[in-house]
């Protein structure tokens, strides 16, 4: 993820169901939210704010596909083809054998990758900054809302007055 | 908490009509139609690939090396000796073959609502009338394997044969003399009445146990049918083992796998989740369990696709050990299956394996194909038909051999077991309100979203 920038309003909620009932009273209202952060995860969330499917699933697949082919291919390359070797009384090349590992690689590669992938797609891993900075208390007790002025036609006294109707304790400006 | 709260209460009754009753009366009238015309086929040497001369199969048998391979070879004896009650024998394999699989598949169904019990699982109390369903149909395959076994069990099992134990016989065979004290009529006989007998009759327990909940309400009987469904997943974890070595290993008398237990479990497993889940769809397409959400349907799709992974996986484990091992004892079996009997079992151990795994694999792996209801039916009719093929793979070579056959005969029987299932399982969900009354979950159990 790009570097954040620009002005952000910042709505603190003091519980889960205030913060699930309050964004689809915004999104009516016209304000647009980036992101919605909580210390643990809010079943219907997703769908309220309206984010759209994860391609995760995708990725996993074409990992998994890759993963297999290369165990394969290393398997039957080394052991049939480069260096013919015969174990415990098998052809060199011995479809059963080879798949617990490819099973094996299948599960690593798709493992890795989907990880990689998530980590790369949310700016997370190493060297990265500190992620939900909006509101430190977002790992803790608070369920915070981040609203990109920059992307919101509405004024600010406008958006920060709707979160406050919508249930929010504090509304505080970051700007970075 | 929940003494406060009080449970929805969905009124909701299932009409077994009578055109559901004509069709599967009509789909049981085919099955017969065709067993008779089967019965007919193989009486006059036409049926399956028997007309082949035993002779070449005999030398093939001998030819990989099977020579201490007891079952198949007495069989094609005794086939050379009396060909014309191949037929007869034909008919018991087929009943045999039928009754362990539907057993399986109507057993599983208390498997599942013991389970659900055990982990005090919500999402299934909407539809938990569907498995619940399943086991009164156990009665008529007990009563079907008890007379297949004393009609046609000298037939079908090599060990029944008394020649074997005679030391110093000319039939005598010291392994399996040495099993006699497992593998004798006796005790077989009380452990297959020993089975429907627990099965059933823990079945009819936590069945009136939920009848009863739906009358009166209350938390008691939840918490008796946990108890009682945690006292039928111990009894179960042993007797699906010991089934499964009585109703197929010990077909083939010398071989044993250690995994067979687990193996056969997985199979009936996945093939139950599949009736449960199609039972679901059919009954969601003509209008009831409404209730039933994509949700649930999702992680039935789920349930039925990890599954058919776990019995491939176990199905694999057990072939790896046996083919890296390569001990002609255990080897003998996979080998009959590939090269015995004129390679006539190849095509079903390969089926068994693309309808089992690779179909349902591919096409419930997506999340939407999960809750997608012609996806899912075709999904689970593949999953049903597969396991046939997978006990059709597991116990014909080690009866008929040589004389087995994949026609009008087998066809006709799954066809009539499979109406027979039905029927049964439509008349037990006429009988109490589809969606259970005062089941503590049932609140959970209809808010359920997995996102």
């Amino acid at each position: 993820m790009a570097e954040l920038s620009g002005k952000y309003l910042v709505g603190v909620y003091d519980d889960d169901d205030t913060v699930l009932h309050a964004v689809p009273k915004l999104r009516k209202a016209g304000v647009k939210i980036k992101e919605v952060y909580s210390p643990f995860p809010i079943h219907g969330l997703d769908e309220a704010l309206g984010h759209p499917r994860t391609r995760i699933g995708i990725a996993a697949f074409m990992f998994g596909v890759t993963g297999c082919c290369v165990a394969l291919t290393l398997m039957i390359w080394t052991m049939g083809i480069d260096w013919p070797m015969i174990v415990g009384g098998k052809d060199p090349i011995s479809i059963p054998n080879y798949i617990p590992i490819t099973f094996e690689l299948t599960v690593l590669f798709t493992a890795f990758g989907m990880v990689t992938t998530f980590f790369i797609s949310n700016g997370l891993g190493p060297g990265a900054h500190f992620h939900p900075r909006f509101d430190l208390r977002s790992t803790d007790n608070k369920f915070v809302m981040a609203i990109d002025l920059g992307r919101n036609s509405m004024s600010e006294d406008e958006i920060s007055r709707a979160l406050k109707d919508s249930g929010a304790e504090e509304v505080n400006i970051k700007q970075f | 908490m929940a003494s406060a709260h009080s449970i929805p209460s969905i009124e909701e009754r299932f009409e077994f009509t009578s055109g559901a009753k004509r069709n599967l009366i009509i789909g049981g009238g085919v099955g017969i139609a065709l067993i008779i015309l089967g019965a007919y086929l193989a009486a006059n040497g036409g049926g399956g690939h028997e007309a082949a001369a035993h002779g070449a199969e005999a030398a093939a048998a001998v030819g990989h090396g099977a020579a201490e391979h007891g079952a198949a070879g007495h069989e094609a004896a005794a086939a050379t000796g009396h060909h014309e009650a191949n037929w007869v024998t034909r008919i018991w394999a087929n009943l045999w073959v039928n009754g362990v699989y539907f057993t399986g598949m109507a057993v599983v169904g208390m498997f599942f609502i013991s389970y659900n019990y055990l982990a005090q699982a919500g999402w299934s109390a909407v539809f938990k009338r569907v498995p619940e369903a399943l086991p009164a149909f156990l009665p008529i395959t007990g009563v079907v394997m008890l007379l297949t076994f004393f009609f046609g069990g000298h037939d079908l099992f090599h060990w029944t044969h008394e020649g074997l134990y005679e030391v110093g016989g000319p039939e005598y065979d010291p392994i399996i003399a040495g099993k006699r004290g497992f593998l004798n009529t006796p005790f077989f006989v009380f452990r297959l009445v020993f089975y429907f007998v627990v099965w059933y009759g823990m079945w009819r327990v936590i069945r009136n146990l939920s009848l009863k909940e739906d009358e009166i309400g209350g938390t008691e009987f939840y918490e008796k049918s946990i108890r009682f469904g945690t006292a039928f997943l111990v009894v179960f974890g042993v007797t699906s083992s010991t089934s499964a070595w009585d109703f197929v290993m010990s077909i083939d008398t010398h071989w044993f796998s250690t995994m067979f237990g687990w193996y056969t479990l997985a199979s009936w497993h996945v093939a139950g989740l599949a009736v449960i889940t199609l039972t679901i769809v059919m009954l969601r397409e003509r209008g009831y369990l409404r209730a039933v959400n994509s949700s649930h349907l999702r992680d039935l799709g789920k349930f039925v696709f990890a599954f058919s992974i776990f019995w491939t996986y176990v199905w694999f484990a057990q072939f790896l050990l046996i083919y890296y091992a390569n001990l002609p004892e255990e080897t003998i079996y996979f080998l009959e299956r590939f090269r015995g009997h004129d390679g006539f079992f190849k095509a079903p151990f390969f089926i068994t394996l693309f309808l089992n795994f690779f179909f349902p694999f591919l096409v419930l792996m997506t999340r939407d194909a999960k809750y997608t209801h012609s996806i899912l039916k075709v999904a689970c009719w593949s999953v049903i038909i597969g396991h046939y093929m997978d006990f059709y793979t597991n116990i014909m070579p080690g009866t008929l051999g040589s004389s087995a056959g994949f026609g009008p005969l087998e066809w006709g029987f799954f066809l009539l077991f499979i109406c027979a299932f039905g029927y049964s399982i439509a008349s037990q969900l006429e009988k109490a309100n589809l969606i259970p009354r005062n089941h503590p979950m049932l609140e959970e159990s209809l808010h359920h979203d997995i996102a």
